[in-house]
């Protein structure tokens, strides 16, 4: 068998001597450089490519480019595949493999396709109708739908494939290198303006690629190309991104252009996609235009596909779309695929106009040429399963609505169609510019700018080549002038001469043997199966706004989001309600324009650049020691360290015991540090922490309780007064960023008048936090130039000194209610601070402890972790924490809204504690508390447990809580129902151990 | 994505700063002497409108200074951009702050009351 049997002997801008094998659903196959994946198939004569989404009905390439609705395939193989793959914009490339999409178990035979006899019950909007009750099955429901509706798969793992951002700047941002955008291109490039061109296609060119015999300048339009292509690729402003697409316009002429570069292009461990990221100060769009099918009797059979779809394969790939092409039109425009198939030897049986008296200088060539044209008719059915074999044609009456002779068949293979063009508004659409409805052109066209873009060509409605040229040159010359070059440019645009066009004609649902809303297969749009019958009925059903009739239909969704379809749906949905189409009004165009692949908005930041990770000095130790880490904020943090062997629970025990039993040791230096400076420091303190601040002697230290100004917790930390205008801030570890920022807006926006000074030093100190009976026995041997007894070196103070070896600030604070001290020296010293403690505890059987021991410490104290009792609707009343809160100072962030009527409620949620009737029972933290078990949900739900360990010290399991009312509690049983058993606890106090505080000072 | 012209480093993407909401609410000099009510329009009460819209940015990513822009939420075109602590200076941002509810609010009289008057803060002049 001929390989290739549908390419055409000669033509087309393939490297005939470049072959490239392929696989096709398993099928090997074979194609040139040059081709698409489409193009090659349609060599191949392969037409089904796929099964649509709702009838598994056998579709096929309809389009050329980014408009195609129907030839969907998953390229590649494992973790780099990719669903949904519009085969007319694959690049071919030797060894690709594609497979069809939504079939099971082949595309030939395809059990779904059963829908098509059921379709009478599987209706417009049937999804919501049917699958409501009961609401146990929706999941159910939604696996099903899922199974059948599917296009693609998804990989599944993760993306082996590469990734990259790019960021640019310009003058002027081409969108689409068709005439329109080349002439821009050239127009600004010749005046000095920063341009960069983007076009989807490996070429540029455009429509020029795939049309013959137009001329520009008096030279074959791809010549034309070849030397503009050339003049801008030589001027040192311009960039050409070919294969990239524009596909988001956003504010302030910031847009998106993914830009592939895998297939032919990639080189070994090249990125795939490059995602460009563009602010450009002036934009032209010239994305041209899609092609419009016509909505006619069983329109959707494999074979009958676009007419520039029919001439671009022919032409542009040498490759035809079938022996015998009958072509359907309403316009002029056809007659050029019917010519260009006629020339290159294809046999075209019909040129079937619907206008009554089709007259032009292309009408004329082709009956010149010998080609039948049948005037007022329309093509009322088709035959053929896998691909057409006949069309039906005949005449219709004057309106268009019925037929007015009897239906005659013509054999073909293939059939063209045109219903007219429509203007890619997409980006303009997306730039914010509303599209206004154009009579004369039948066809949505951008309206006013509503950012510094200007269309042209054949997505601003232009219909002729020299328009074309003319627009795009004018908008690139403008966009120049616009941003400052007026170096000297062409005077004139390219000039192209072409045959004047008669007039197209309108017809939204051509009638067939029975009435399109009424039976037959009268697709609208087919990648969601959506025919006019449908949009008939959701016309009846009320849904008559334009996006309603998107949401019930799904005209308009899915991958191509309607690029075909659109205007056909809304028009027919004009129709039935007797509105005119701008009265009808068009969906909102939204980001991106064609499908993008995730992996290329992920870029890079994936896996551990996601986000950044920060690591303390003291980190390869813990590593070394075996730690477990847990993420806190972005930090990684010790969590506990196990011994061999040792369960979690039981390292955690013995790390809460070692800190109160001889000396524990826990790497503090995430925990966010503020250096506050400024003549005015201790009075901004004071308006920002509820306590008081102003005399805090040097040397000393406070706890500090921060509020947002509606009076909630925000955070809290101890802060140490270095001198009078000097103050060392500490933060919780996830909060100090915000603390910063807070400090910072206070500072700016409402007291600039203060002379204070707030900058991060989190990064600058490594802090070990020696805890323990011990502790001062260990710290002593390492520090020779403080005192550390208790009368002279009290709690909540600080003493500057040397420990082992190093300048450190030594802080007398404690979070565990141990006697404790917290080493701060300089983070390059961190590391060795940490194995000097270490080497030096030995004899005091040191143990370093991590984040859960610290947080299990805490709790028996009954300290909050901010973020854990709190969650921003926690005030320190409802903490208990009163005391923390000046009755004197006449104002503090927070203060007033601590008096308003809510906060006064009795019934807030109150920390509370929380024992267990079983105390060997850990209660899970967040679970919801109730004061009566019911059988079944729902209950009243009275707060939840924030803070739940097993306490060593205690000899039980503690917990803390937020519940109403809950001081009012204290003694009264409350019970936490969980999905299998119901736990009972009592309410306490929120402290557990060490009540009378007498373990401070050691 | 907006480019905003932030007054200290010129034209930056908007991914660079933090929005910080409605501009020109000035803290009560003494929110004790103010209803719940009144407190509530400070603390909780703030435009949306469809239109222009001064508000405060900070440059969070880059030179961390706080300042105020007119902008329209419709459009997101930046009609000015001025310092904090200082007053719209366009014809359309002096009409917008004029018009704005909270110039006759209760809340904002307190707080551009002379000093003196028991209030603790001192008038940052943030109005």
């Amino acid at each position: 068998m001929n390989a290739q049997p549908y390419r055409l002997e000669s033509g087309g801008r393939i490297d005939r001597r470049a072959p490239l094998r392929f696989r096709f659903d398993g099928r090997a196959l074979e194609g040139y450089r040059g081709d698409t994946l489409a193009s090659a198939l349609i060599a191949n004569g392969v037409h089904t490519v796929g099964r649509s989404f709702k009838y598994h009905r056998p579709r096929g390439i309809l389009g050329l480019g980014a408009e195609e609705p129907n030839a969907l395939v998953q390229l590649g193989v494992g973790n780099a595949t990719e669903p949904n793959a519009r085969a007319t914009a694959v690049e071919l490339h030797d060894g690709l493999v594609a497979a069809s999409q939504n079939r099971w178990p082949s595309l030939a035979f395809d059990v779904g396709a059963v829908n098509t006899l059921l379709h009478r019950l599987v209706p417009a909007g049937f999804y919501y109708k049917t699958f409501m009750w009961p609401q146990s099955w929706w999941l159910k429901y939604e696996y099903l739908i899922r199974r059948a509706a599917g296009l693609g798969k998804a990989p599944p793992g993760p993306d082996p494939d590469r990734y990259d951002k790019m960021h640019a700047h310009c003058d002027v941002l081409v969108a689409g290198g068709g005439p329109a955008g080349l002439a821009a291109a050239l127009a600004a490039g010749a005046a000095g303006a920063r341009v960069v061109l983007a076009d989807e296609q490996a070429e540029f060119g455009g429509s020029l690629l795939g049309d013959p015999g137009r001329e520009i300048d008096g030279a074959p339009a791809a010549e034309w190309v070849r030397r503009t292509v050339a003049a801008l690729e030589a001027a040192p402003e311009v960039t050409l991104l070919p294969r990239a697409t524009v596909t988001g316009y956003y504010d302030h002429n910031y847009l998106t252009v993914l830009e592939r570069r895998d297939g032919a292009s990639a080189g070994a461990g090249a990125p795939r996609r490059r995602l460009w990221k563009v602010r450009a100060r002036r934009v032209v769009l010239a994305a041209g235009a899609h092609e419009r099918p016509l909505v006619f009797a069983d329109n959707d059979r494999p074979g009958i596909l676009l007419s520039s779809a029919a001439r671009g394969y022919a032409v542009r790939y040498g490759a035809t779309p079938g022996r015998r092409v009958a072509v359907f039109a309403n316009n002029d425009d056809a007659y050029r695929t019917a010519l260009a198939l006629a020339e290159r030897g294809v046999a075209v049986p019909a040129i079937v106009d619907l206008r009554p008296n089709p007259a032009g200088e292309l009408v004329e060539a082709a009956r010149a040429a010998g080609l039948a044209v049948h005037p007022g008719h329309g093509v009322v059915a088709t035959a053929g399963r896998r691909r057409i074999s006949r069309i039906e044609i005949a005449p219709l009456t004057s309106d268009g609505g019925a037929l007015a002779g009897t239906p005659r068949a013509v054999a073909c293979d293939a059939l063209a169609v045109s219903g007219g063009w429509t203007p890619a508004v997409h980006l303009f659409s997306q730039s914010g510019g509303k599209p206004r409805w154009d009579e004369a052109r039948d066809a949505f066209v951008p309206g006013a700018s509503a950012q510094a873009e200007v269309s042209a060509g054949a997505c601003n409605g232009a219909a002729t080549l020299a328009e074309c040229l003319e627009q795009g040159f004018a908008a690139g010359a403008e966009a120049a002038r616009a941003t400052g070059h007026s170096a000297a440019s062409p005077s004139a645009p390219p000039h192209a001469v072409e045959p004047a066009q008669g007039p197209a004609r309108p017809l939204r649902a051509v009638p067939g043997k029975k009435r399109p809303d009424r039976g037959d297969w009268h697709f609208v749009d087919f990648q969601n199966d959506v025919t006019a019958a449908d949009v008939h009925l959701a016309a009846r059903e009320g849904y008559r706004s334009v996006e309603h009739l998107k949401r019930y239909t799904t005209a308009g969704m899915g991958t191509d989001q309607g690029k075909t379809s659109n205007v056909n749906a809304l028009a027919i949905l004009g129709e039935v309600l007797g509105a005119e189409i701008p009265a009808v009004g068009h969906t909102t165009f939204r980001p991106p324009y064609t499908p993008a692949t995730v992996g290329a908005y992920a870029g890079r930041d994936i896996g551990p650049l996601f986000d950044p990770v920060r690591a303390t000095a003291m980190d390869p130790w813990h590593r070394r020691a075996g730690a477990r880490f847990e993420h806190v904020g972005q930090w990684m943090r010790a969590w506990y360290y196990p011994r061999d062997g040792e369960t979690m629970r039981q390292a955690v025990d013995r790390e809460v015991r070692a800190a109160r039993e001889g000396v524990g040791v826990l790497d503090a230096s995430t925990l966010g540090k503020i250096d506050i400076q400024g003549a005015d420091a201790a009075e901004f303190l004071n308006r920002v922490y509820t306590n008081n601040w102003l005399r805090l002697a040097p040397g000393r230290a406070r706890y500090g309780l921060m509020l947002k100004e509606d009076g909630m917790v925000m955070d809290d930390g101890v802060t140490v007064r270095l001198s009078e205008n000097r103050f060392h801030m500490t933060t919780t570890t996830g909060g100090a960023a915000g603390v910063l920022d807070w400090l910072e807006e206070w500072l700016q926006t409402e007291w600039p008048d203060l002379d204070v000074y707030a900058t991060s030093v989190t990064e600058h100190w490594a802090v070990a936090a020696i805890c323990g009976p011990r502790s001062r026995d260990l710290l002593a041997e390492l520090c020779p130039d403080i005192d550390l007894s208790r009368d002279a070196f009290p709690f909540m103070s600080m003493r500057e000194g040397t420990v082992a070896g190093v300048p450190a600030r030594v802080f007398r604070i404690s979070f565990t209610g141990e006697l404790s001290f917290e080493v701060n020296v300089p983070r390059r010293h961190g590391l060795a601070l940490w194995e000097a403690l270490m080497a030096a505890g030995e004899k005091y059987g040191i143990c370093p402890y991590g984040t859960e021991a610290m947080h299990v410490l805490r709790a028996e104290k009954g300290f909050i972790v901010v973020g854990q009792e709190t969650d921003g609707t926690v005030t320190p009343h409802d903490l208990g924490m009163d005391w923390i809160v000046s009755k004197t100072k006449p104002d503090f962030v927070g203060k007033r809204a601590l008096s308003r009527r809510d906060m006064l409620r009795d019934d807030r949620k109150q920390l509370v504690g929380l024992l267990t009737e079983d105390p060997e029972e850990v209660l899970p933290e967040g679970a919801q508390i109730v004061e009566a078990v019911r059988p079944r949900p729902p209950m009243a739900m009275i707060g939840h447990v924030t803070s739940s360990y097993n306490s060593p010290n205690c000899g039980r399991s503690i917990a803390m809580a937020l519940v109403k009312g809950g001081r009012a509690r204290m003694g009264e049983a409350v019970s936490v129902p969980l999905a299998r058993k119901t736990i009972r606890a009592r309410v306490v106090e929120p402290r557990f151990f060490d009540l009378e505080g007498s373990r401070i000072d050691g | 994505m907006l480019l905003i012209d932030c007054p200290w480093c010129g034209p930056r993407d908007d991914a660079e700063f933090h929005y910080g909401g409605e501009a020109h609410i000035v803290r009560p000099r003494d929110p004790a002497a103010l209803s719940d009510e009144a407190f509530a329009e400070y603390l909780f009460l703030r435009q949306n409108p469809r239109g222009l819209h001064l508000e405060r940015w900070s440059h969070a990513q880059g030179c961390r200074r706080w300042f105020n822009i007119l902008r329209d939420t419709a459009t997101n075109e930046v009609v000015e951009v001025y310092p904090m602590g200082e007053r719209p200076r366009s014809e359309a941002g002096r009409a917008a702050y004029a018009a704005n509810w909270r110039r006759d609010s209760e809340a904002e009289r307190n707080a551009l009351a002379p000093a003196g008057n028991g209030g603790a803060a001192e008038d940052g002049g943030a109005a």
